[in-house]
C-alpha cells in the first residue's frame, strides 16, 4: 500500500473517529514482523501439502495407521479442530441473545475462528478417505453408480451437520462485517476500493439496512446454537453409536458438547491475547473480557471434570471386561502419561488459576487456556485410541504410532489456523467497528437503567476505550 | 433522483434535523417517508422519530426451515428407497436417522432463508448511484430529503443548518 492511500484512509476527523482509525490500523499496516511471521507459518503448512500429497500418492500406508486403529492423529484432529470451532458462533451467539455488551469486541475474533476451525477440521475426514478426490463420494446425493450415501450413517450425518454448520457460522461472520466493509471502502483507493466496494454489497447505512441487519443476526443468533450443539453431539455419534468399549456410551454427546465450548472458549482467550499483542488493541481488549472469559472457562473446566467423573467412574463400576480394559490402559497402563497430563492440563492447573481473582488476568488465563488446548487435544486421542487398540479380544490388541506423515499434516494444520487468521486481519477489522460505537449510545431501557440511583453495575464496564485516553 | 441533505455529527442534532423537516414537510411539499437518514450505526427507530421497521423476516426463516427440513426427509427418504440397502425386514426409511439428517436441513433451509431475506429486503446488493456521502463512514449522520421539489432546497438547506448540520450538499444523478 502506498503512503498516499495509507493517509486517505487513515483521513477521518481526529476526535470522533478514532475508534475508526485504531481498528483500521491493522488492516492498513504490516509491520516485517508480520510478513516473516505468515512465511513461517507458510512453511509449516507447505511441509503438511507436501506430506498430504505424499500419501495421496503413496496411499494410507505411509501413515502409523493399521489393523486395529484406523482411526488416529486425523480423527483426532477431525474431533479437535471441530470442538474448536465452538469458539466462535456458539459463544458469540449466546451472548448476543443474552444482551451481554462486553461481547462487543470479542465477537468477531471468535466468529473468525468457527469458520476456519470447521474448514481445516472438515478437511480431515478427506485427508483421512486414503483416496481423497472421491470425496464428493461423501456428499448425500443419489448417485446412479451403484453406490449410495447411506443415510443411517453418523459419518453422513456429520456431513449435514458441518455443511450446515459451516454455512450458518460464515453467514454469522459475513453479514455484520457488511457495514464494516462499507467503511473501508469510503476511505479506499485503488484496488481496496473496487474490493470493498463489491464486498460492501452497496451498504449505505439506513434505518432499514440496519434494522434488517439486526434482525438477520438475532435469527442466525437463535438458529445457530441448536445447529453448533447438534454439530459436536453428532461428531460424538460417530463414536457412540458403534459398540467398541468405551465409545458406546450415551453420555458422549453433551460430553463432547462440553468439551468443545471448552477448549473453543480457551482458543479465543489465546487468540484474542496475541491480537491485542500483536495488533495493539490494548484499549478494546481489556482485562475484563479476559477475566469474564475466564469465569466461563472456570465452569466448562469443573463441567469438564464432572463429565470424565461420570464416564469413568460408570464403565469403573460395571466392570464390563472390554470397558476396564480400555479404561485401565488409561489410567494405569501405556497411556498413564497422557492421561494424567490430561487432567493437569484440563483441571489442575487451570483451576486454581481461573478460580483465584488475583491470577485470572491476562497472563493467568492464558496460561489456563494454553495448557487446556493440549489437554483437550490428549483428551480427543486418549478418546480415539485406546479404545481401537483394546477392543475387546486381546489377540486383536494392537499398536498405534504416528507416523512423519501424520505428524507433519498436524502441524502444519497449527500453523494454518493463525496463518488464516493473520490473512483475514488484514482485509477485515478484526474487531466489530459499527458493533463497538453502538456501545457507545446505549439504548433507552438500558439508559434507563444506568440513571442515577439505578443500582445495576455498568454494563459497558472495559468495553470501550476511556474518554479522552 | 435528487436530494439536498446535511451532516449532523452527533444523533441529538440529526434527531432534531428529522423533526424539524418533519413539521416543515407539508409547507415544503414533501412526504415524511422521503426523509433519508443514513447512519454508520443503528439509531433508534423511535429515539429518531422515524417510522418503525416492520419485517417478516421471522416468518420468512420459518418457512424456510419448514421447506428445507421437508426437502432433507424427502431427498433421504427417495435415496434410500431407490437404492434400498438390505435391512433384515427392517425399515428401509428408519425415523431415527431421517429425522437427524430432517433436522440439519430444516435448519439449513432456515438459514440460507435468512440471509436471502435479508438480502432481498434490505435491497441489497445494490450498486447504483443513491443519496450518500462518504462522510458518514467518519462517523457523521445523513439527514436529508429525496426528490423533493428544487424550489424548496433554499428553505430545507437552511431547516438544515438551523438544527446543527455541519455541512449540507446537494445530490443529483442527472
Amino acid at each position: 500500500m502506498t503512503t498516499r492511500e495509507r493517509q486517505r484512509l487513515e483521513a477521518a476527523p481526529q476526535d470522533r473517529d478514532r475508534l475508526t482509525r485504531d481498528l483500521l490500523r491493522p488492516v492498513l499496516h504490516t509491520s516485517p514482523r508480520i510478513y516473516l511471521t505468515m512465511m513461517a507459518l507458510g512453511a509449516f503448512v507447505l511441509a503438511g501439502l507436501v506430506a498430504f500429497v505424499y500419501q495421496a500418492y503413496w496411499g494410507m500406508g505411509v501413515s502409523g495407521l493399521n489393523r486395529p486403529v484406523f482411526w488416529g492423529f486425523y480423527i483426532t484432529n477431525f474431533v479437535f479442530w471441530i470442538g474448536i470451532s465452538h469458539a466462535g458462533t456458539l459463544i458469540s451467539a449466546i451472548l448476543r441473545l443474552a444482551n451481554a455488551r462486553w461481547r462487543r469486541p470479542v465477537t468477531r475474533c471468535a466468529e473468525a475462528i468457527t469458520v476456519f476451525a470447521l474448514v481445516i477440521g472438515a478437511s480431515f475426514p478427506i485427508i483421512h478417505l486414503g483416496r481423497p478426490w472421491l470425496f464428493f463420494w461423501l456428499i448425500p446425493y443419489p448417485s446412479e453408480r451403484g453406490i449410495w450415501p447411506n443415510f443411517r450413517s453418523p459419518l453422513l450425518w456429520d456431513f449435514c451437520a458441518i455443511t450446515t454448520y459451516l454455512t450458518g457460522s460464515l453467514a454469522f461472520l459475513l453479514l455484520p462485517i457488511i457495514p464494516d466493509w462499507a467503511t473501508l471502502r469510503d476511505r479506499a483507493i485503488g484496488w481496496r476500493k473496487k474490493l470493498y466496494r463489491v464486498l460492501a454489497l452497496g451498504w449505505r447505512g439506513t434505518p432499514r439496512e440496519w434494522h434488517r441487519l439486526e434482525m438477520a443476526m438475532r435469527i442466525m443468533a437463535v438458529v445457530i446454537i441448536p445447529v453448533a450443539v447438534s454439530v459436536h453431539t453428532i461428531v460424538s455419534w460417530d463414536f457412540a453409536m458403534v459398540p467398541v468399549p468405551m465409545w458406546h456410551s450415551t453420555v458422549f454427546g453433551p460430553y463432547f458438547v462440553a468439551g468443545a465450548i471448552f477448549s473453543g472458549i480457551a482458543a479465543l482467550i489465546i487468540a484474542m491475547a496475541l491480537l491485542r499483542k500483536i495488533l495493539h488493541l490494548e484499549e478494546y481488549l481489556k482485562p475484563i473480557h479476559f477475566d469474564h472469559l475466564g469465569k466461563l472457562l472456570l465452569v466448562m473446566s469443573l463441567l469438564w471434570v464432572y463429565f470424565i467423573v461420570a464416564e469413568r467412574l460408570t464403565v469403573w463400576y460395571g466392570n464390563a471386561t472390554p470397558e476396564v480394559a480400555v479404561l485401565l490402559a488409561t489410567q494405569r497402563g501405556k497411556f498413564l502419561p497422557l492421561f494424567w497430563t490430561m487432567v493437569c492440563c484440563n483441571f489442575l492447573i487451570p483451576f486454581p488459576i481461573l478460580a483465584i481473582k488475583r491470577l485470572r488476568t491476562i497472563t493467568g488465563t492464558v496460561i489456563a487456556s494454553s495448557t487446556i488446548v493440549v489437554g483437550m487435544w490428549l483428551e480427543r486421542f486418549l478418546i480415539v485410541v485406546p479404545s481401537l487398540e483394546f477392543k475387546y479380544l486381546p489377540f486383536s490388541w494392537g499398536n498405534y504410532r504416528p507416523s512423519w506423515v501424520e505428524i507433519t499434516i498436524t502441524l502444519a494444520t497449527f500453523a494454518a489456523m493463525p496463518l488464516l487468521y493473520l490473512l483475514f486481519v488484514k482485509f477485515v477489522p478484526i474487531i466489530s467497528m459499527w458493533e463497538l460505537k453502538g456501545g457507545e449510545h446505549p439504548e433507552p431501557a438500558a439508559a434507563a437503567e444506568l440513571a442515577p440511583g439505578h443500582e445495576a453495575s455498568d454494563p459497558w464496564e472495559g468495553t470501550l476505550p476511556s474518554a479522552g485516553s | 433522483m435528487n436530494a439536498i441533505y446535511g451532516l449532523f455529527p452527533d444523533t441529538d442534532s440529526a434527531r432534531r434535523a428529522v423533526k424539524a423537516l418533519g413539521e416543515v414537510s407539508r409547507r415544503l411539499r414533501f412526504q415524511p417517508r422521503q426523509i433519508v437518514v443514513v447512519s454508520q450505526e443503528p439509531l433508534d427507530d423511535r429515539e429518531m422519530g422515524l417510522p418503525r421497521q416492520h419485517t417478516w423476516m421471522p416468518w420468512i426463516a420459518a418457512c424456510g426451515g419448514i421447506v428445507g427440513g421437508t426437502a432433507g426427509y424427502a431427498l433421504a427418504a427417495f435415496t434410500q428407497r431407490t437404492y434400498p440397502l438390505p435391512t433384515g425386514g427392517m425399515p428401509v426409511v428408519a425415523l431415527w436417522p431421517a429425522s437427524v439428517v430432517t433436522y440439519e436441513f430444516t435448519m439449513l433451509g432456515a438459514i440460507l432463508t435468512t440471509i436471502v431475506a435479508f438480502l432481498a429486503t434490505a435491497r441489497l446488493p445494490r450498486y447504483g448511484q443513491r443519496v450518500y456521502d462518504a462522510a458518514v463512514s467518519d462517523g457523521m449522520i445523513l439527514v436529508g430529503v429525496a426528490d423533493s421539489d428544487v424550489n424548496a432546497w433554499r428553505d430545507l438547506e437552511e431547516t438544515l443548518y438551523e438544527q446543527g448540520a455541519e455541512r449540507v450538499r446537494q445530490f443529483s444523478t442527472a
